[in-house]
């Protein structure tokens, strides 16, 4: 296990460095009257895993969610990369981001859902495309042959030309993590990927992530995987009814919980 | 029976014998496929042998040059119409599920109103229009402006009524149907398209209305072909169109129904043309929704003359799709 955050990958000596790649500080989220985050604080470091685990309904994917701007945030202050997400702060006064730069903000953020989400309509390799290509304006045949370079790393190689429904679902889900990839994003949100895998498909999909962890990727990951929070994860946050309960070294949280919510939760996924 | 090992067997291994049982009959089958065939035969020989339907008329006039020029009318108002109305119908479709309030509100107004007035009553009001104008200009609302015409007859010929009639009535159809394709589309699919920093109209071009095109299809080429009957009420303001000049027709030699037979022939005719390409239509837009596409009917057809069983579509890779480099 890691002690401090991994910069091995990163420009040093700069600055930026200091800089933790997301912070969050008392974040609220509320859908009418129903409070969904009630005041999260958390901080990422650069190249650093950190694992979100909880029972549904405690906020953890609407968190991850909040950081690229698919939901909006109700208060509290959430920065990414030392900008903060949705906003522009000139003086004491917060300006509304345009659709176009919150766009341009997102597209520097890779997200992979726990539904895939692929463009049934698009071949694989185009949906691959798609980001670079249709947002990026990048020509076309470097996008596809980085494309095909991100599908080997994948491990799928061969289905260059499938549509997304003659694959299976772990094979789906690399492809939604080669497409987040081709943005060459500086952070990875993984909302729930593994949930809604067969058993035997879902490592797989774990041995990918490991080695994007291993490269050094931030990465934020919603996960009811204990044991690949336990293994990759350098923090592990245990939220529970819109709050952070506990958080710290995986082996730490997951072996020796302080809280009893974090026990009794421990205790019905192991 | 053998039990062989499916994974392993291959050609090698002998198939289980075919399983041998009596069939079960189904004499209701039978006793309904004979009534139809009989009424059938019945109706054909009507057909044939009634003197009073004058095929011989039917054929002289099938062809006749101002029939074909009235099937020419259709067909052109035909595909204006429908060209208009889906365009304007994606237009308001987008526009009613706009967070705008007035946008989306001027959207369903538009939709109550052309939805809510009987086709046949807009082609007479874009008829009459040039009586209520004074002019048409072009310019700042409420400002100065440019006089374009002082006689908006001569913009708004019987034509350009005919088409604003039906494809301004058209499109408040579309809307609702295009509306309905736009819902289909899973949520996640522009979740995903936001997450790769698309925005929102590059969204709905390139994920979104790809997707929709599957529900949209089907009741387009209903609407279609339900167009290519209704530029028949165009004669009400006297345009010549098929329906009109299989009347002109039998005003003068009084062979009403060999001419009413004349005009639906041609409806039919173009009927089944439109079925047959709604059905290619509706095949390219399956791709990625289906496993493999069904066989055209060539397909099925070849198979059957090989006797092969029929096989599936070729694959999906091979159908020719827009690249997302453009």
């Amino acid at each position: 296990m890691t002690d401090g955050p991994p910069l091995a990958n990163h420009p040093m000596g700069r600055p930026a460095d200091a800089i933790p790649m997301v912070e969050a500080v008392g974040v609220h989220k509320a859908y009418g009257r129903l409070e969904v985050l009630k005041g999260i604080d958390l901080r990422v470091e650069r190249g650093a895993v950190l694992c979100l685990i909880g029972p549904s309904g405690s906020g953890k994917s609407t968190f991850l969610r909040c950081i690229n701007h698919l939901e909006k945030i109700d208060g509290g202050a959430l920065s990414v990369d030392g900008e903060l997400v949705g906003y522009r702060q000139s003086g004491d006064r917060l300006y509304e981001l345009k659709d176009r730069e919150v766009c341009d903000k997102r597209a520097e953020i890779g997200m992979v859902f726990q539904r895939f989400n692929l463009f049934p309509h698009l071949s694989v390799l185009d949906n691959i495309v798609s980001g670079p290509v249709w947002v990026r304006k990048a020509p076309g045949p470097d996008s596809k042959e980085r494309a095909r370079q991100l599908l080997d790393r994948v491990g799928l190689a061969d289905k260059v030309d499938a549509y997304p429904n003659q694959l299976s679902g772990g094979q789906q889900q690399r492809v939604a993590i080669a497409r987040a990839l081709a943005m060459d994003p500086k952070l990875m949100l993984f909302d729930e990927p593994t949930s809604a895998l067969d058993p035997e498909l879902v490592g797989d999909v774990l041995d990918v992530m490991r080695a994007l962890a291993d490269e050094g990727m931030t990465m934020i990951v919603v996960t009811h995987e204990i044991g690949f929070a336990r293994e990759v994860g350098d923090t592990v946050v245990f939220m529970d009814g819109g709050v952070v309960v506990e958080q710290g070294d995986p082996t730490e949280v997951l072996t020796n919980p302080r809280h009893e919510r974090t026990r009794s939760f421990l205790a019905k996924v192991l | 029976m053998t039990t062989t090992d499916a994974d392993s067997s291959g050609e090698r291994a002998g198939r289980p014998e075919p399983i041998r049982a009596v069939p079960v009959r189904h004499p209701g089958r039978w006793v309904a496929a004979g009534i139809i065939v009989v009424l059938l035969a019945q109706l054909v020989n009507w057909a044939v042998t009634n003197p009073a339907l004058k095929w011989n008329v039917v054929g002289k006039y099938l062809f006749n040059s101002s029939i074909l020029q009235g099937v020419q009318r259709t067909i052109m108002l035909t595909i204006i119409a429908m060209v208009m109305g889906i365009v304007l119908g994606i237009l308001l479709a987008v526009m009613r599920l706009s967070a705008n309030p007035i946008v989306s509100g001027a959207a369903w107004v538009y939709i109550w109103l052309f939805r809510g007035t009987p086709v046949i009553v807009q082609l007479v009001f874009w008829y009459s229009i040039p009586a209520v104008l004074q002019s048409i200009s072009l310019g700042i609302p409420f400002g100065p402006g440019w006089l374009i015409t002082d006689d908006p007859k001569t913009i708004i010929t019987q034509l350009v009524a005919v088409c604003l009639g039906l494809g301004l009535n058209e499109a408040a159809y579309m809307a609702e149907i295009a509306r309905g394709g736009i819902l289909s589309v899973d949520e996640g699919q522009v979740e995903a398209a936001s997450a790769l920093g698309m925005p929102r109209l590059l969204t709905m071009r390139r994920i979104v209305l790809p997707q929709a095109m599957r529900v949209i299809i089907p009741p387009t080429g209903n609407e279609t072909i339900s167009m290519l009957k209704t530029t028949s009420l165009v004669s009400a303001i006297a345009v010549t169109e098929l329906f009109q000049s299989t009347q002109n027709i039998s005003n003068s030699n009084y062979e009403v129904v060999p001419l009413l037979l004349v005009a639906s022939i041609w409806y039919l005719f173009f009927t089944s043309v439109l079925t047959v390409g709604q059905y290619y239509v509706e095949r390219h837009y399956a791709r990625g929704a289906a496993r493999a596409l069904p066989p055209t009917p060539l397909q099925k057809l070849r198979a059957a003359v090989r006797r092969d069983p029929v096989r599936t579509a070729p694959a999906l890779a091979e159908v020719p799709w827009v690249a997302p480099h453009d």
